[in-house]
């Protein structure tokens, strides 16, 4: 059990994936702007995370490894995520529509959100077996949706602050990110991990 | 002539990190040191081109419906080459690099160029943009690398500049990365304010 909450914690604080691992950027910046769309992107990130890691898992483990086909991994898995990708898009279409709406392009975007597919491989390459690399999943993906959240509420403020010119837009909200980051490696060796 | 124009919009004009911020995610990460970004750069030049050589020569046989699926198979073909030959011939790159080269295949610079350029455009063209959108990424990554080497470890390429116990080592950590790449932007509005 201690081992299960060390694999969370070390995935959603330590070893953050958006500040610290720097995967998954794009989206990062991208929908930071607003808080409610980076709340709808990270409810997309958990969901699509979690079930292509476990349908990752199991056809490495289940076909790809037992037939040497391991070559082909990049392939099965950005494969199976697109799919998944779309079957959401379809759901929240009909179900959420104003979800939907809010965020736009980022959810066909979310197939190339590196996040999803850094976790089926990261979880293959740190051998944790099925209930191992599902709390992982869940770690990363809490640990995107504490970042871009925490980050969208700094983003809001600083649209509005008096900033140099140089410095309005993309500038100020990477050097937002550094402080950002700067906190969160405070994390490092905390739970004796 | 206008081959010339393709190869520049990569260059500076839609430079895809330092511009239209896509690809951050290998720029940010790798980019600790000089000799790290070259490598990137390099494989995901090779991945570019040939992609976009490619998706150019068969673009007239792709169903529209199913262009994007297509394009993947093809980048991730050209994706597990070059992971393969990297772990082959240098195998102390590839695994600084990580889990960032397998990762090449949802560089989004990649399968945008497919989609808004190499789908559109006659063979030789595609793989001139991809030249230059190869070479733009290699430069922002080798300016962010080269930085960050010279100010967080104190060398450039492995060489020792000045006394290590005088550099900051937080910028061979993630914050340094955020804070080089948000004054370089600032930098280049400034540049391009003062041309105009």
């Amino acid at each position: 059990m201690s081992e299960l909450l060390g694999i969370f914690f070390a995935a959603f604080l330590i070893n953050n994936i958006l500040l610290i691992r720097f995967i998954a950027l794009c989206s990062f910046f991208g929908v930071s702007t607003k808080l409610d769309t980076s709340i709808g992107m990270s409810s997309a990130v958990i969901f699509v995370m979690t079930v292509s890691s476990a349908i990752s898992w199991i056809a490495y483990n289940t076909v790809l490894a037992p037939l040497h086909l391991e070559f082909l991994r990049t392939a099965v898995f950005i494969l199976t995520i697109a799919s998944l990708v779309q079957l959401e898009e379809l759901y929240l279409k009909k179900a959420i529509p104003a979800l939907y709406r809010a965020m736009g392009i980022y959810l066909p975007l979310i197939t190339t959100n590196c996040a999803i597919l850094a976790v089926a491989f990261l979880a293959i390459d740190y051998k944790y077996n099925f209930i191992q690399s599902m709390v992982y999943s869940l770690g990363v993906s809490g640990g995107y949706s504490l970042a871009i959240i925490l980050f969208a509420y700094v983003r809001e403020r600083t649209a509005l602050a008096p900033i140099p010119k140089w410095f309005q837009g993309y500038p100020i909200a990477f050097i937002t990110a550094a402080l950002m980051s700067l906190a969160f490696l405070g994390f490092t060796r905390m739970f004796g991990l | 002539m206008k081959l010339l124009t393709e190869l520049n919009r990569g260059l500076v004009g839609e430079n895809p990190v330092l511009r239209l911020m896509i690809g951050l995610c290998p720029a940010l990460a790798v980019s600790t040191s000089a000799i790290n970004a070259i490598g990137m750069g390099a494989a995901t030049s090779f991945v570019l081109i040939f992609s976009n050589l490619v998706v150019a020569a068969i673009r007239k046989f792709v169903p529209d419906q199913i262009r994007i699926p297509i394009f993947i198979i093809i980048i991730s073909t050209f994706v597990t080459i070059i992971d393969y030959v990297m772990q082959a011939y240098t195998p102390e790159l590839h695994k600084s690099l990580g889990v960032f080269i397998p990762l090449i295949v949802v560089n989004c610079i990649i399968l945008g160029r497919a989609e808004a350029f190499a789908y559109k455009n006659p063979v030789l063209n595609s793989v001139f943009d991809g030249i230059g959108m190869s070479l733009g990424f290699t430069m922002a990554l080798l300016s962010i690398g080269s930085v960050r080497e010279i100010l967080g470890a104190g060398s450039l390429f492995g060489y020792p500049l000045f006394n290590q116990l005088a550099a900051a080592t937080v910028m061979i950590l993630p914050p340094g990365a955020f804070i080089t790449i948000g004054f370089l932007m600032a930098l280049l509005n400034k540049v391009e304010n003062r041309v105009q």
